[in-house]
């Protein structure tokens, strides 16, 4: 349409137009923000400590001394979400980082040199794509252990890494192959810079958008592959707070009689994966130009 | 049938009622689009009207509201975004904003037939031609299907798609362009309507099948007596075809009237300007072209009073009230406030003609270049083919000239231009710069020379890096490559702004911040930063408005004068070419046809092809179109995957006989400096 | 067609030769190895004269490259070897409860895509409107919520609400049919939400996307019906994208029920596979994984052949 061929100016606050063209990313945005402050004041916030047990009051209902209840150590559920967070949290974020990052940069360096390198790299993506994430994630785990590395669960942070890198690297390399397209790119050739210079300065800023809504949509990912994992007892341990983790154990053999003690995680876990999908649905339709009117 | 006129403030068709009666007459249509940054009034008040049986053309550049106001008479615009906010519009004598959407949905493709722009993705790839072409005849006319399968093989013997029958079963894919084209105007035949609206219908297609698209609809039209309406931003086309014209800019009508009468005597300022700036086949280069300052306004803040005033020389204080559209002679409007005795034009611009060549100082000299790209073939049965981009392609560019290296799609103008700059390694042959074979030297003497070859682009959206500022993009070579200090690089920075005419402000601003020939600049100034012998100009001003297009064909032709850069200048448009060069190289399928001075080009073409080049292209006056025999070249161009064995033209050629089917022609010296490739001259 | 279909099996090859080499070599570096965790589980000290002698019952002393060469050899002859642990034929492991995962896997595809293209299209025509809220939310939903932790809800439902819990023990489909769904149609519906979830957002997408095309407004300028638009002119061209997605999340689907099994205690392929890493048992792992990456191998076939059905450019270009 003709109309939409003007000059385009850049309104004055991104973070406003933001808001007022994805109000419900927006609300994500809040949501993980939230979380996000829960859980770097944790100790301040949280009623009690995470792991003090308590045997005089062992699966209570949700009351005025325990929000949501306790679990079979007495231990109560509310701190244990809110210490919950900061594992989710930082699991999920590294390994997305680190998984996109790793898949991005190897994206855009085979999308560049293109030829054999690039077919080696891509018959190898394929390869690793084969396996279902959880698959890969729990080999990876069978083979670096259960136990966490240095107080964070790096193993962990690996195991779901892992599968995200071939992930990344394909939609990255998609964008950076038409970005490679682009003139502004044979100019760069033409003007006799070093490749390195040519990826850096001009194809990474521009798979900048894709590289950020892939890293939001798989912290969701993480999140909820951490808590499927810590579920099944290969990932997070005991006593460490984790929301799969209190799914899992005495919360799967007495869940019909305590229903809070796997309500509470199991929204916790729903929210935080539905926030970060919100937003990152939302980024994708406002940096996305094709869905935008 | 309502056989009163309907005027509006801004109309006045007020014609000898009667046979005359406009068939559809749009009028005070108002169009609004939802943008993310605030409402835009895309068509602001626009009024036009076309009789029956006449072809009206609506003329305007990019953003104008041309194709806009059509998708409005259709009720097509996209939705949610776009809305009709006033006006009427009445065909034969109701009013189609009035109508249900399912009475609107009938007289579609029954009574007003469409064509649009992109015959490549305006039909469906999943679904037969067959089935696409009945569509329209099940559902207006209620065609049996063995009904719609005999007209519809009748409907494509009209436009000239022959083995129709076979054609049927086949999918868009298996079609070119100018095929599907005709498909389409097969498909707004079907059910005879009384009108088609065809927007832009050959501005994607080369100038030969635009040439054979255009006389089919004219022929079409003629014949069965349908009313054209015809947008177009292609003057040549208006003085071909039209019988009347409309011309629109930034969103309202400048001007209306018989095209001859428009042509010759135009009541507008901007009518003048936009007649005066397209650069002419059939005029020899006289110094400067002309140009219309500044660019279109922002249509999310249009400027009050007259639109065109900014840009207007013969601006005065009554120009910021807005000037109505009325009649100034019989039959022609215009909405100037001084249409009634337009003052008569500058005379034309002196200026810099066009540089004499460095004679005898060879920079660039190719010798027998040659590029083949393997492709592999999509689908079951996808093996790898080669295309044949250049074959055997010689030329030289001496210090301080343009080379203009002109012809249709695959014909690999643009890989010439690539391997020129080294972007892809040749196949065979040598590019001798400055004596050195660039395809044989090593990378670190390539990197060094790199600053003394540049390139710009054709698209001013994407050769820019949109996330580097104006100023970014310009201190790049310098400082990474010149190694100029920070200072010193600022400096230079506004040197070359100031050079290729932008502000030196806009160093700060980022690409989308700019009009489409802002970013040329930038492209141009980028260039220019590396301090080049030589830059390779990939048609640079054919993504640009015609308004536009001179003012960077100037700038280049003056910076040529004054700092002595030779040009490889690729176009498809031997028009464009004609102002700039010193000599011509005309291309087809890969293989040099043509190649001579520019003047005993034009004057004395020898190549067929040449020659059904300069004939196909229209030229924007009615008179000299008049006094033009159309002869429309036949034929497809070939695949570059398959070209024909012997003399590649030989499928087109009016001269081709049995000897040019297996002979391929040596490109031989016919006059001094003037070469051929053709046995049959 | 024939022969297209012949390169594309055999194209399969090299890519699962690929899972087999990567599996291989990641479970080789590990550090503990079965025997030691199977011995010590026991209790008591082990001295390393058995452990080594286990080892080589088990062909463990043997050097990497040959004990690649023995599996592969192995894989080929279609003889998995022995699990590790519980000494059984790998084949006869996977063979017991290949047959539930499979059947609970096509109830949930097969549920989710019936819903998901309605819904997804749905939400694309009117999108922007509160139907199209409804659906995104829905479906993000679909994708925030752990299938395991819905499997507990839905039993916890049917207990609380109907006094009501799904039989545990299995029972062939062909023996009794309804006592067979009973218990399956529940873990069906708890991994099928997210597989409906995917598909129908890209339904979504992908029907927006096509509704924009130069094809849709032909179709409207000839006067075709809106129904007509829809279901004849996008229709066919969005299902493209979602065929692919179909596809290849069913392989997903697979993984999703590695932990929704552990919640209804169902004993199929998951579960199996869950203990296997939790005992280290490579050759069972290895069987597992190839077996999985077999299904994706085989269903990126599947779609590529739809493709060439659905899609004329494919197939005769």
């Amino acid at each position: 349409m003709s109309a939409t061929a003007l000059p385009a100016f850049r309104a004055p606050n991104p973070i406003l137009a933001f808001i007022r063209a994805q109000p419900l990313g927006a609300a994500g945005l809040v949501v993980i923000l939230v979380m996000g402050t829960a859980a770097v004041f944790a100790e301040v916030i949280a009623p009690f400590n995470p792991e003090a047990i308590d045997f005089m009051s062992m699966l209570a209902a949700p009351s005025a001394d325990h929000f949501f209840g306790t679990d079979a150590f007495g231990r109560d559920i509310l701190t244990r979400i809110i210490y919950g967070a900061r594992t989710a949290l930082t699991i999920g974020f590294l390994s997305s980082f680190i998984g996109c990052t790793a898949g991005g940069l190897l994206g855009v360096a085979s999308a560049y040199f293109g030829g054999r390198a690039d077919l080696l790299i891509m018959r190898l993506v394929d390869i690793v794509l084969s396996f279902p994430i959880i698959v890969l994630a729990l080999v990876v785990v069978a083979v670096l252990g259960k136990t966490a590395v240095l107080g964070i669960d790096l193993n962990l942070v690996f195991a779901i890494a892992i599968p995200i890198i071939p992930r990344a690297c394909r939609v990255v390399r998609s964008a950076a192959l038409s970005v490679r397209q682009m003139p502004y790119i044979d100019a760069a050739r033409a003007g006799g810079y070093s490749s390195t210079h040519i990826i850096l300065r001009h194809m990474a800023p521009n798979v900048l958008a894709p590289y950020l809504i892939l890293l939001t949509a798989y912290v969701a990912q993480a999140i909820l592959l951490e808590a499927s994992l810590s579920f099944l007892g290969l990932g997070v341990q005991e006593p460490k707070p984790a929301w799969g983790l209190m799914l899992a154990g005495d919360s799967a053999n007495f869940y019909q009689e305590a229903p809070w003690m796997i309500l509470f995680p199991g929204l916790a876990i729903s929210l935080a994966v539905f926030a970060f999908n919100l937003f990152g649905d939302s980024l994708r339709d406002w940096l996305d130009p094709k869905f935008r009117t | 049938m309502n056989q009163v006129l309907h005027l509006d403030e801004g109309c006045s068709h007020t014609r000898p009622p009667g046979v005359d009666e406009p068939i559809l007459s749009v009028e005070g249509l108002v169009v609004e689009f939802d943008t993310s940054r605030g409402v835009v009034r895309a068509v602001d008040g626009v009024s036009w009207s076309v009789r029956a049986g006449e072809t009206l053309a609506l003329v305007g550049e990019s953003g104008c509201g041309k194709s806009v106001s059509a998708l409005a008479v259709m009720r097509l615009l996209a939705k949610p975004a776009g809305r009709i906010a006033g006006g009427r519009i009445m065909f034969q004598g109701q009013d189609l904003l009035s109508l249900t959407e399912g009475q609107m949905r009938e007289r579609r493709g029954r009574d007003i037939a469409m064509i649009f722009q992109e015959p490549m993705t305006s039909l469906n790839p999943v679904l037969s031609i067959g089935l696409q072409l009945a569509e329209p005849l099940k559902i207006h006319m209620g065609m049996s299907d063995a009904q719609a399968r005999e007209r519809s093989i009748e409907l494509l013997g009209l436009v000239g798609i022959a083995d129709a029958e076979r054609r049927l079963a086949q999918y868009p894919h298996h079609f070119s362009g100018g095929m599907r084209q005709r498909v389409m105007i097969a498909i707004g035949l079907a059910c005879n309507p009384r009108l088609i609206i065809a927007d832009e219908p050959t501005t994607a297609l080369d100038v030969t099948i635009q040439a054979q698209i255009l006389e089919l609809m004219k022929d079409l039209s003629r014949r069965l007596g349908i009313t054209l309406v015809l947008i177009t931003h292609n003057l040549g086309i208006v003085a071909r075809y039209a019988d009347r014209v409309a011309v629109m800019y930034a969103g309202r009508i400048a001007e209306e009237g018989p095209a001859a009468r428009v042509f010759a005597a135009p009541r507008h300022p901007y009518t003048v300007g936009l007649l005066r700036s397209v650069p002419r086949l059939d005029r020899a280069r006289g110094g400067m072209l002309e140009t219309i300052d500044g660019a279109p306004p922002n249509m999310l803040h249009p400027p009050t009073g007259c639109r065109f005033a900014p840009r207007c020389r013969w601006r005065q204080d009554i120009c910021a009230t807005d000037p109505a559209l009325r009649q100034v002679v019989p039959d022609q409007s215009s909405a100037c406030h001084f249409a009634e005795d337009m003052p008569p034009p500058p005379q034309p611009l002196s200026g810099h003609a066009l540089a004499p060549p460095n004679a005898g100082a060879m920079l660039l000299e190719v010798k027998g270049l040659t590029k083949h790209f393997p492709v592999r073939m999509r689908g079951f049965f996808g093996g790898t083919a080669t295309v044949r981009a250049a074959q055997d392609v010689s030329f030289r560019i001496g210090r301080g000239e343009t080379l203009g290296l002109v012809g249709e799609s695959g014909c690999g103008k643009t890989t010439v231009g690539r391997v020129v700059l080294q972007l892809e390694k040749a196949t065979g042959g040598q590019i001798l710069f400055d004596g050195e074979d660039l395809a044989t030297v090593s990378s670190r003497r390539m990197k060094e020379l790199r600053t003394r070859i540049q390139v710009i682009f054709q698209d001013p959206y994407s050769s820019l890096n949109p996330r580097m500022t104006v100023g970014g993009t310009i201190r790049e070579p310098l400082r990474k490559r010149l190694g100029f200090s920070a200072i010193k690089a600022q400096a230079r920075v506004e040197e070359l702004l100031d050079q290729v005419g932008l502000l030196r402000e806009m160093a700060d601003r980022y690409p989308h911040q700019m009009s489409g020939g802002q970013r040329q600049r930038v492209g141009i100034a980028r260039a220019l930063a590396m301090e080049p012998d030589f830059i390779v100009c990939d048609e640079p001003v054919s993504a640009l408005d015609v308004s536009i297009q001179g003012q960077i064909v100037n700038l280049l032709a003056e910076l040529q004068g004054r700092l002595g850069i030779a040009y490889l200048f690729i176009a498809h448009d031997l028009a464009v070419v004609r102002h700039l060069s010193h000599r011509i190289v005309v291309m087809y399928l890969g293989r040099v046809m043509e190649s001579a001075d520019r003047d005993a080009l034009y004057a004395e073409p020898l190549h067929p092809y040449t020659r059904a080049l300069l004939d196909a292209a229209p030229i924007p006056d009615p008179e000299v179109e008049r006094g033009r025999a159309a002869r429309a070249l036949t034929g497809e161009l070939p695949s570059p995957l398959s070209p024909p064995q012997g003399c590649v033209f030989h499928t087109r050629c009016p001269l081709a006989d049995a000897q040019c089917r297996s002979v391929i022609p040596p490109l031989r010296e016919i006059r001094p400096g003037h070469m051929a490739a053709c046995i049959k001259i | 067609m024939l022969r297209y279909l012949a390169r594309r099996v055999a194209l399969m090859v090299p890519t699962l030769f690929g899972v087999a080499l990567l599996t291989f070599i990641m479970l080789r570096v590990v550090p503990g190895d079965v025997v030691e965790v199977k011995l010590r589980a026991d209790g008591g000290y082990v001295t390393t004269e058995i452990l080594e002698r286990e080892r080589a019952r088990l062909g463990l002393d043997k050097p990497l490259p040959v004990q690649f060469v023995d599996w592969m050899t192995g894989l080929v002859t279609l003889d998995l070897g022995n699990s590790m642990w519980t000494g059984r034929p790998v084949a006869e492991e996977i063979g017991v409860r290949i047959g539930l995962t499979f059947q609970v896997a096509l109830m949930a595809a097969f549920i989710s895509v019936l819903i998901a293209i309605p819904l997804g299209t749905i939400s694309a025509l009117y999108r922007d409107t509160w139907v199209d809220y409804v659906v995104r939310i829905f479906t993000i939903a679909g994708l925030a919520v752990p299938s395991f932790w819905l499997g507990m809800l839905l039993l916890l439902l049917l207990l609380t609400v109907f006094h009501w819990s799904p039989p545990v023990t299995y029972t062939p489909f062909y023996e009794n049919p309804l006592q067979n769904m009973a218990q399956l149609i529940w873990p069906a519906l708890a991994v099928g939400y997210r597989y409906a979830a995917v598909v129908a957002r890209m339904v979504r997408s992908s029907i927006i996307e096509v509704m924009r095309e130069d094809y849709i407004r032909t179709a409207r300028a000839k006067g075709v019906f809106e129904r007509l638009v829809v279901a004849r002119h996008a229709m066919r061209n969005a299902l493209l994208p979602a065929v692919t997605v179909i596809g290849l999340e069913f392989a997903f689907l697979l993984g999703g029920l590695v932990v929704t099994e552990q919640v209804f205690n169902l004993n199929g392929i998951g579960r199996l596979f869950v203990e296997a890493v939790s005992r280290n048992d490579f050759v069972l792992i290895q069987a597992l994984v190839m077996l999985l990456a077999a299904v994706f191998v085989t269903m990126n076939l599947i779609v590529d052949v739809l493709y060439g059905v659905l899609d004329p450019r494919v197939r005769n270009a």
